[in-house]
């Protein structure tokens, strides 16, 4: 994360003349997140922790003692090993496609953006439309011969059948932030690197492997931390997919704040899934750790 | 021998990078003529991957249906507020940050980076309890607070970013043929950075415009689009769903071919 600051270092020796200004143009939004983003949070420990009686650690319980816990927590891991190789795969061969500078890069850059403003619930609905019975791909399917009658994707009993339908989905729509992220890494490589391995001999893959690889470390640290978050969160596309078949920690919050009206469980939830994004920053941020002396930058 | 790999690399990356495309285009294609087909069309099966029956009932028994219109006004409300307010507060705050070198500017930064780390989720149930004590439950306004409390960080890391890319030079330049901070920013800095603001106006559209768990949760009667279709998920009719999922989509086309190469620049740089 390269400091905006620090680009701009030449204006520290304005910085005596307009003392107080900074502050004041940055006061609105530090209130703001105070209000909106710092109290609520520390709001929602105090009604996880809390239920009608007291004090207490009862929503978790009751969250920990319901048996979609369980479901919601196993889809979303096994979401996450399914997609998260898979989308690092294709983000960086997109952005490795993109820095190719192929002709028609334009439009291919276009197209590979759109998914980017897409929703999960867009995609949700969207791929329903292809994965069900009635469907799109059974469609194809049959007229390539492939199929002799209307093959069922979407088995509300089969948790291979939804994993599978979800995270195409998902990698549909979510693999665009990542190659953006990635993209920009390989933009901050200096040619210079890549054509001198080039010219000692090194083919595509090896260029890859030992001079992209280790100069986008960081990118790839970022794509991979945004991806585990964003893993964390995902709730309308499994919801438009799989219908109540399959849960996620989000939908479960979801249920009990809109469906259930208990807060206190909803917010145990939300507390879960804090954590757990917490916890995923923290693992990337050591297993992909530079040493000081190997830093390139 | 190498020209010839050379073009075999070329045409690999081509079919690759076409392959690619179909896969993103072909859910947004088969979406789009469902919308745009009969309701005889969206039963049959086969599905038609051609569309022959090209017709608006599908879109208008959608519109006509309860709520919808109501539901894409409010979501364009929700989005307006949340725009409005977000460049108006966060402008200013990326300005200090590329402008100014302060104490506490860059654990402010960091902070702001790291909010991406909290999801919406943790704040969008505590508001809601808030809101009904407070009595802005099922709102437009509620939704769009937690709305700009989510876009908030980041405007304020990318104006910061398209500020820093404006040379300060000419503002002091304003000044010496006798504008102050105040003018030489409004005639100088902003009108240069208008571009990237704007992008960034379009970007905090979307977030919200696409915006389900706070929607969902922070409103009961008076829901925005998403927020309406997924309450009506599995109650409403196929064509329906259709319908409402190609007008979630519609905005994302024509925004990204606005915005694609600030994503590339701006964001890219912002996220690192």
């Amino acid at each position: 994360m390269t400091s905006i600051a620090q680009e701009t270092a030449p204006l520290t020796r304005r910085k005596r003349r307009w003392e107080v200004l900074p502050y004041w143009l940055i006061l609105p939004t530090v209130v703001y997140l105070g209000l909106f983003f710092v109290w609520p949070m520390i709001q929602g420990f105090g009604l996880a922790l809390r239920d009608e009686d007291g004090w207490g650690i009862t929503a978790f319980e009751t969250m920990v003692n319901d048996p979609a816990f369980g479901e919601a927590m196993s889809f979303t891991f096994l979401l996450i090993l399914v997609i998260v190789p898979i989308q690092f795969v294709l983000a960086f061969g997109m952005a490795l496609l993109l820095n190719a500078k192929l002709r028609g890069s334009g439009i291919f850059l276009y197209i590979f953006l759109l998914p980017l403003a897409i929703s999960d619930l867009a995609a949700g609905i969207a791929w329903s439309a292809i994965f069900t019975e009635r469907g799109y791909l059974n469609t194809i399917l049959e007229g390539a011969g492939v199929l002799d009658q209307p093959h069922i994707f979407l088995d509300p009993t089969s948790r291979t059948q939804q994993i599978v339908a979800v995270a195409t989905a998902e990698i549909w729509r979510s693999t665009t932030f990542m190659m953006v992220i990635l993209f920009a890494g390989l933009q901050a490589i200096p040619r210079d690197y890549v054509e001198a391995a080039e010219v000692f001999g090194a083919g595509f893959f090896q260029r890859v492997r030992h001079v992209i690889m280790p100069m986008l470390k960081p990118s790839i640290q970022v794509a991979i931390l945004l991806r585990l978050i964003f893993a964390f969160e995902v709730f309308a596309v499994v919801i438009a997919l799989t219908g109540s078949g399959a849960t996620v920690l989000a939908a479960e919050a979801y249920k009990w704040q809109a469906t259930n009206q208990n807060e206190h469980v909803a917010a145990a939830y939300s507390v879960v899934i804090l954590g757990l994004s917490l916890a995923a920053a923290a693992v990337v941020l050591v297993v992909l750790r530079t040493p000081r002396e190997r830093r390139l930058r | 021998m190498a020209l010839q790999q050379i073009r075999i690399g070329r045409a690999l990356a081509y079919v690759a990078a076409l392959a690619i495309s179909a896969f993103i285009l072909a859910p947004i294609y088969l979406i789009t003529i469902s919308a745009f087909s009969t309701f005889d069309a969206i039963y049959e099966y086969p599905r038609q991957l051609v569309p022959r029956d090209v017709s608006t009932d599908t879109m208008r028994l959608f519109l006509n249906s309860d709520g919808i219109v109501d539901s894409l006004r409010r979501s364009a409300i929700v989005a307006a507020i949340t725009i409005v307010v977000c460049l108006a507060i966060g402008t200013p705050a990326g300005y200090a940050i590329a402008r100014f070198s302060f104490r506490g500017g860059d654990p402010f930064q960091l902070a702001l980076v790291s909010t991406r780390a909290f999801p919406l989720i943790i704040i969008a149930v505590p508001l809601a309890v808030t809101y009904l004590r407070v009595g802005i439950d099922d709102t437009v306004y509620g939704v769009a607070m937690a709305h700009i409390a989510f876009t908030l960080p980041l405007t304020v890391l990318v104006t910061a970013s398209v500020f820093a890319g404006i040379s300060y030079e000419l503002e002091e330049a304003a000044m010496t043929l006798g504008c102050n901070r105040f003018s030489a920013f409004r005639r100088v800095a902003l009108p240069l950075a208008l571009p990237g603001v704007a992008a960034s106006a379009i970007f905090i559209f979307v977030t919200s415009w696409n915006e389900v768990f706070a929607a969902a949760i922070l409103t009961f009667r008076n829901r925005t689009l998403p927020a309406q279709l997924l309450a009506a998920l599995d109650a409403s009719p196929l064509p329906h769903r259709l319908a409402g999922g190609f007008f979630l989509l519609a905005p994302a086309l024509v925004v990204i071919f606005f915005i694609r190469k600030y994503l590339l620049t701006t964001w890219g740089r912002v996220a690192r």
